[in-house]
This record gives C-alpha cells, structure tokens and sequence, in this order.
C-alpha cells in the first residue's frame, strides 16, 4: 500500500497577523510558520493505514526554501519518505499547489492520498479535491475512520447535527482527512534536528501553470460589530462578577 | 452565459436544508443587481418534487437520476461539471459543508471556474461579484474578485439570514439527465447521532468547554458548575474528539446548532466552524487565555483568565 500524505506550513496563529502596507497582503516579515494542523492529523492516519496493513508513507511538501524541518518532523514521525516538490518562493495558492502535487503525484506511486481537509490559509478551496480532479481521481472531504480493504476504502464523512455517511470509495483516491483516530503522535526535537542533518530529502522538479484566477482586492480585520465587554482581575474577581452579571440578567437568582 | 446565481441546494430526508434558503436570499438580491435569474440546482433521485419548498427561486434546474439517490462527491460532479461548464452562470454558491466543499473545489478543477472558499459576504461591483473571505481561522477577512468575472463560492452557514429564502410558491422545474455517472464512491449508509440523555438544543444554559479544558478529568469542574447554574455542558470539536464528552454535545459546523439564553465559552478560542453553532446565543459570556482569540469578538463578556481557576470560583459563588 503506497501511502501519500501532502503536507504544508501556515501562519502561526499564535502570533498576532498584520496586513502589510498594499493592504491585499499579510506583512510576511516576521511571520512564523507551524505545519498546517489537518496535515498531522492525514500523516497520523497514514501512519497507522501503514502500521495495520504494511506499506510506505511518502511525505510530499512544496519546496519554499524552508520545509526541511516540516518534513524532517514527518519521517521521524516514521514516515518512510520525504520528498521536495518544485520550487516555489513562498507557499502558492491552492490551486498552483494542486496542479504541482498532481504533476509529483503522476511520477510517484500512490493508492491513497491523503491531506488534511482544509487549511487556514486556503483561500481558494481545499487542496485535496482539487488534487483529485487534476489525476481524475475520486475524492471524499472531511474523512474520518478511514479502513482500507483490498481496492477499496472506507471512510466516514461528517456533516452538521452529528450526521455521518459511510463511504466505500476505490482506490486510488484522494481523502481531506478531519481528524485522526489517535492524537497525532510526538517527534522529540532532537530526532528532527538529527534526521535535517543526515536525511536526504528527495526532490521532484514540475512545471505547472500558477494562479487561482481570483484577485485579492482588500485584507482587513474583520468587524465583529460586537466587542466583549472585558473583565479584568484575578480569576476570583472574573467569577464575582459574572455571577453579578447572571444575577442581574435573572439567569440565576439572586 | 448568463448572469444568473446559482445555488447548489442540498437536501435530505425530503426536506431542503437551511443553506438552501440562506443563500437563495442573498442570490435573489445579487440577481437583482445583475439582471439575472436566482436558480436553484437541486441533484437527487427525485429532485424536481423538492421545488415546492424552493419559492424564493426564479426557477429549479432538477439533476435527475436514480444513482443520484444518495449524496456522493463522485456522482455530483460527475452530474454537475458538464452543466456548470455550459451554462456559465455569473456565480454558483455552494454551502461550506461537509458535502459542499467537496463539490466546489471538485467543479472548481474540472470547470476551470476560480473558487472563492469560507464567503461571509457576497456582493454585485461593477457587474460582476465581489466574495469576502473568511481566513485564518476568523482573524483576517479577504476581499476577492474572479479574474474572468464569473465563479464558485463556498459560503459559511449563517452568512446570510435565511428568512429571505423562503418564499411561497413552486417555480418553473428544468429536468435534465446526469451528464455523466460516476460510480468510484459508493454510499454505504447513513449513520444518525445517538440521542444522548441531554439535548443541547434545548437547554437554556450550556456551559461549554474546549482544548482550554486540557484534560479529561477536568471535565467535572464544568459539571459541577453547570450543576450549580442548572445547565448542561456542550463542546467543541477538540473535547469531543479527545473522546471526553460524546460527540452529540458537541456545538458548531459538525455538531449542532445552539440557541440558549446563556453559553458560557471557557476555554473556547473561537473558530469560525464554532462560531457558526452558538453565534447567536442571548448572552455569550467567554473566558480564555489568549486575549486575541476570535470567541470575544462575539461574546458580550469576555476575560482573560484561566478558566481551571474560573470555573470552581464561579461554582463556589453560585452556592454549588
């Protein structure tokens, strides 16, 4: 079973996000990035299809200059490959990263693919359909209790009210996977650090066209038109006082 | 060509979904700006029967066939692509579901039709539309426009009011055949939530606990303090996957949708698939760690404090 996961970086929410001067831009500076948080949960699934039913896992990331470290936390994860794809200047639109998977995907072998379902950042849809579409190949988001049989998989998909469909879906397929059915397992720093220095990253060249055919025309912090009132003091004085506020609201009595 | 919208309706059980009239409303207003049509694009075995409940439509294109009888990413695009390819409406608005954002981007690819994903606005400039995009988890909203002027859009559930949706009457039905099959996902069944001992739709207060919770034990610190207020406690995703409370408890695009006078956020930061669950509770009071987390842009109450101090605290003060 030859397992792909595509993985990629985001923006690290932890730090505050800026608009850059052209206003249609993040201020991309100083901006840190972590790996995309439904990619860990596509990898731990890979990991453990692989565990249960034997095969490789291969990594695949576009190649921005600074993804070693990403996949260097994939293999000592205990994904068996890592490769490099194309060379970009920073991470492209979803779209360009679709048609470059796809271009890396036709020279690799894969019977399942697999991503997480979306992204912080993706502005123009979710990488994993549009990877699919590219190869012709069937897809299903927001995958949960993913079970491969033979040609086939199984795999839930989520919908709103806790409904949930089965899916039997042949292979090879592409997944947008929600979560993992194990918290996505720990890669200690020393590993990774290890693994940057001696690993030989692979690395496939494609040539795609770029572009998502959408134009940014404006960022902007959105408006929330309601602003918390905000309580200030030790966690005893937050509790005195929204006990106050439910008392004076007649939600708990007085 | 044409300068209709269209909506991709989905349905189940017989009965169209909530999207359907949420973004029926908003394409009626944008084909008023356009001089268009607001067509309803229902896919089903039976689909034409579903344009009574369809009023707000100026007409129904009903995509019909028997393998269509059940939802799957496969067989919708293989029905819809050729029919959005030839028809090239001005814009098709899909809901960002589980469902939804499979087809998009699937038709995205196979139409070559630019994808505008997690709209919280959609607007008529200039002849053509304008899509604001909801990104990094509620934090930056982005303005874009299609560069060939015609496109797709996903649009996050609550984005429009769903009162401008329904109106009375059936409009003119369109039957067409599935231009193509595509049999490589196969439906097994559907699998219904198990209805728990709470419903979190109908209590008035929920205290509801996320990832600040940080481990399963303390969970009881929130039922005892939902004791002590006379509520239940809800999630989000991460407890309940996490497997501490059961998935029916869960609030937001996955779990359920809340409406009670009082949901106390602890530990919640916020993001849009949570938000579009508890939005619009009477009175949302939030306490969390990360001053800047998107839940206090909706809360009427907000704190910055930990809410594992909080919340005996709070019990303690309501006699529990």
């Amino acid at each position: 079973m030859e397992l792909v996961v595509l993985v990629k970086q985001v923006p690290d929410l932890a730090e505050e996000l800026e608009i850059d001067a052209s206003g249609t831009d993040l201020a991309r500076e100083w901006m840190s990035f972590v790996a995309s948080e439904w990619d860990e949960y596509a990898l731990e699934e890979a990991l453990q299809l692989r565990d249960e039913a034997g095969g490789r896992v291969t990594c695949l990331a576009l190649d921005t200059g600074s993804v070693d470290e990403l996949l260097a936390t994939c293999l000592a994860r205990g994904a068996d490959r890592a490769v490099k794809v194309g060379a970009f200047e920073r991470g492209p639109d979803s779209h360009t990263a679709a048609r470059a998977f796809a271009a890396a995907l036709r020279t690799l072998p894969h019977d399942l693919v697999l991503t997480g379902v979306q992204a912080i950042d993706d502005l123009d849809g979710q990488v994993g359909p549009l990877v699919a579409t590219e190869l012709g190949l069937p897809h299903v988001s927001v995958v949960t209790h993913i079970k491969i049989a033979g040609s086939a998989a199984t795999v839930h998909q989520e919908y709103a009210g806790g409904l949930v469909a089965e899916f039997e879906v042949d292979l090879p397929a592409v997944l947008g996977v929600q979560t993992s059915r194990e918290a996505p397992r720990y890669a200690p720093v020393s590993r990774v650090r290890q693994i940057m220095k001696t690993a030989e990253m692979e690395q496939v060249d494609v040539a795609v066209a770029a572009g998502s055919g959408l134009t940014i025309e404006a960022m902007s912090v959105p408006e929330t038109g309601r602003a918390a009132e905000m309580i200030a003091g030790s966690p005893g004085a937050v509790a005195d006082r929204i006990a106050a506020i439910l008392r004076e609201r007649g939600i708990v009595k007085a | 060509m044409s300068n209709d919208i269209f909506v991709l309706v989905e349905h189940r059980d017989g009965a169209v979904a909530e999207s359907a009239y949420e973004l029926l409303g908003r394409a009626r207003e944008l084909a008023a700006a356009t001089s268009g049509a607001a067509v309803a694009l229902v896919a089903g075995a039976a689909a034409s029967l579903l344009a009574s409940q369809l009023g707000a439509a100026s007409r129904v294109i009903a995509v019909e066939d028997a393998s269509l009888a059940e939802f799957t990413p496969a067989a919708w695009q293989a029905a819809l692509a050729p029919l959005i390819a030839e028809r090239q409406p001005l814009l098709l608005l899909v809901p960002n579901s589980g469902s939804g954002m499979d087809v998009a981007a699937g038709l995205s690819a196979a139409t070559g039709l630019p994808l505008a994903a997690y709209a919280v606005d959609v607007a008529i400039a200039g002849g053509s539309p304008t899509v604001t995009c909801q990104l990094y988890a509620g934090k930056i909203n982005v303005r874009v426009r299609f560069d060939g002027g015609r496109g797709i859009a996903t649009v996050v559930a609550g984005a429009f009011p769903a009162a401008a949706g329904q109106a009375a009457g059936s409009p003119a039905v369109e039957r067409v055949a599935p231009a193509a099959a595509d049999a490589r996902i196969r439906f097994r069944r559907l699998i219904r939530p198990e209805a728990g001992g709470v419903d979190i739709t109908k209590e008035s207060i929920l205290v509801s606990i996320g990832r600040g919770i940080g481990e399963a034990d303390n969970v009881e610190l929130a039922e005892r303090l939902a004791a002590a207020l006379g509520g239940a406690v809800s999630s989000s995703r991460p407890v309940a996957d996490a497997g501490w409370l059961p998935r029916t408890r869960q609030v937001g695009k996955s779990g359920l949708r809340v409406k009670p006078k009082l949901y106390l956020a602890l530990g919640i930061s916020g993001a849009p698939e949570h938000l579009e669950g508890m939005r619009d509770a009477e009175l949302i009071v939030a306490v969390n760690t990360d001053a800047h987390a998107p839940i206090f842009g909706v809360a009427h109450y907000g704190a910055v404090a930990d809410i594992l101090e909080v919340m005996p605290a709070l019990t303690q003060r309501l006699g529990g």
